[in-house]
């Protein structure tokens, strides 16, 4: 179970975040959506406990496993190694990861499928790569919560196609609360059970995804005109997603 | 739903870091020599076997007083001096490599923050108020980590640490320090608390004896005792600041560890040698370079390498020329070369990405 209760936080006289309640039990999925600027960070950060709040609180179990867009590479470590991390938490300060610890690092990234280049350079992997790996590290903590900020917005289509995938692989397994940010309607499409709109006017609208993310509900998310279609996938099966009508709209 | 996730990414094949234990036998054997070449020249040589044996029947019998002159210079003079070297070497070393984990930041190291300013103040200070022994020690370690904290604060601006203004907060500590102990020196006594504050600020191994060996031993074992116990916990603390909490790292408290594990490595140093520059930064490098960013294998071999470059360094010292030439000058001159190669590579990469 993760979630927030009434969570409002303001920066100066802003603000974000105003009496926001949701929460995500083990086996569901959440979509966070937004415009940039709207406070989806924000709301990820106060899950996690990084973000204080002004009035409200959190709800989630002491260790999260929190997937990064990014992860630091400064430091040239192999993959299995950025992965054991994530056993961090039991081991203690001066704890050791031992071969059991190693195994669950392996099994992670085996989850996530990044068992291949376990024994890579994480700094030497590509962007895609790199998330996979974070992913299997999050695993790792063995926390029934995991949190991911925008999984896959820095990569490509392939690689966005793979992460999607996988994230719904574990909403299917129903052994998590996943929660993720992300500002593209059909990442909430492919993998979240539920979305949490976090509109520039009013309060949040939350629910099943088939009944929140609507283009009519979409449109006044991102002043964009929408259109939901469906599409038949390359093995015939069916598709939804979420088409917003840019300039070409008016060029065809 | 998705049924076509490609296996598309073809992985790149690992660029592997030679052996670790080739590396770590090569390692110890450069130290072993260095040890020995250090014991056998200088203005008197010591032949190699004459020295084992010298030594041997030093640690058979440890009470034994030295009668020859061979043997009072290999055991009274050398053996401490060589000990006391690679004991600090070894302990810059690790401090400098935890300090660059914890600040993520290559560019750091116990003498360009200015906790080594820090100690020699708290020891000049020690011995102008006629404080000598533990309490000394005590001064030289709280003082370093008072340099420590004032760029800590100096440097942290909005919650964030940028590698420009904890260099610079390093540099304004430091001097500092070195001005309040130049203003110590201008007020000592010159009879006797000026050549006492003098003769143990220098940056030297020249004044080592086992008693100073003895004094200096307990900080450096424990500090890189107590470091290499923290080896992984270096690896997450290492990490972004919000990588690390969500691994369940409590990043403040266990960074003002290291700091107070640093201090005391470091005031143990300053205490029995001096203000010695640059190996807390070359000496990490080079150990990467080495073995890797791995902090688990990274340790040991700054320990190894530290130990055998200043056991190197000082016999160059010594026996280089006829007089002594000061370690500062050597180690600056190997040292400020490989940082400003640092310096020009971080930035370039910085901008790489």
């Amino acid at each position: 179970m993760i979630g927030l209760n009434g969570a409002t936080v303001r920066f100066g006289s802003r603000v974000v975040l105003e009496t926001l309640s949701f929460s995500v039990p083990v086996g569901r999925s959440l979509a966070i959506l937004g415009p940039n600027g709207r406070g989806k960070t924000t709301a990820l950060c106060a899950m996690l406990g990084f973000q204080r709040l002004d009035a409200g609180s959190r709800l989630a179990p002491p260790i999260v496993g929190y997937v990064p867009q990014t992860g630091s590479s400064n430091q040239r470590l192999k993959a299995v190694d950025v992965a054991v991390m994530g056993c961090a938490a039991r081991l203690g300060l001066f704890g050791q990861p031992g071969p059991a610890d190693i195994d669950a690092a392996r099994a992670a990234l085996q989850r996530a499928g990044a068992l291949r280049f376990a024994d890579a350079f994480f700094d030497r992997l590509s962007g895609g790569e790199r998330q996979l790996v974070l992913l299997a590290r999050a695993l790792a903590t063995g926390s029934p919560a995991l949190v991911l900020d925008e999984p896959g917005a820095a990569l490509d289509l392939a690689n966005q196609q793979r992460l999607l995938a996988l994230l719904d692989e574990l909403r299917r397994a129903q052994d998590k609360a996943i929660v993720f940010t992300t500002h593209d309607p059909n990442h909430a499409l492919a993998a979240a059970d539920d979305a949490l709109l976090l509109m520039p006017d009013g309060p949040a609208l939350c629910g099943p995804v088939t009944e929140v993310v609507t283009p009519p509900h979409l449109e006044r998310l991102y002043s964009v005109p929408m259109r939901l279609v469906e599409l038949q996938g390359m093995s015939g099966t069916p598709h939804r997603a979420v088409l917003p009508a840019f300039a070409g709209a008016r060029a065809a | 739903m998705v049924t076509y996730a490609g296996e598309a990414v073809a992985s790149p094949t690992p660029r592997r870091h030679g052996r670790p234990t080739l590396i770590f036998i090569g390692l110890v054997v450069t130290l072993l020599a260095s040890i020995l070449v250090s014991l056998c020249a200088g203005r008197f040589s010591v032949p190699v076997d004459r020295a084992l044996a010298i030594l041997w029947q030093g640690l058979l019998h440890p009470g034994a007083t030295p009668t020859t002159i061979d043997e009072r210079i290999v055991l009274l003079v050398r053996a401490p001096r060589v000990l006391l070297a690679a004991m600090a070497g070894a302990g810059l070393a690790v401090a400098g490599t935890g300090l660059q984990g914890v600040f993520r930041n290559p560019l750091v190291s116990p003498d360009i923050l200015g906790i080594s300013q820090g100690a020699a103040f708290g020891g000049a200070l020690a011995i102008i108020l006629g404080i000598w022994g533990l309490p000394l020690i005590g001064m030289v370690f709280l003082l370093g980590l008072a340099a420590l904290v004032g760029v800590g604060f100096l440097s942290r601006i909005n919650g964030r640490t940028e590698t420009v203004t904890v260099i610079l907060a390093g540099l304004v500590v430091g001097s500092m320090f070195t001005a309040l102990v130049s203003l110590l020196q201008f007020i000592a006594d010159p009879n006797s608390s000026l050549p006492a504050i003098v003769f143990w600020l220098m940056g030297s191994f020249s004044t080592a004896t086992w008693e100073r060996v003895l004094i200096a031993t307990p900080g450096l074992l424990l500090g890189t005792a107590l470091l290499w116990g923290l080896r992984f916990r270096l690896n997450l603390l290492a990490l972004e600041e919000t990588e690390a909490r969500s691994l369940g790292v409590r990043t403040e408290p266990e960074r003002w560890l290291v700091f107070l594990v640093v201090a005391v490595i470091v005031g143990s140093q300053v205490a029995v040698s001096g203000i010695i520059g640059w190996i807390g930064i070359v000496i990490p490098h080079a150990a990467r370079l080495l073995v890797g960013h791995d902090h688990r294998t990274l340790l040991p071999a700054a320990v190894v390498l530290g130990a055998a470059f200043m056991v190197i360094i000082d016999t160059l010292a010594r026996s280089a020329t006829s007089a002594e030439i000061p370690l500062g000058v050597i180690t600056a001159l190997v040292g400020a070369p490989v940082f400003a190669l640092l310096l020009r590579r971080y930035y370039r990469e910085r901008k790489e990405q």
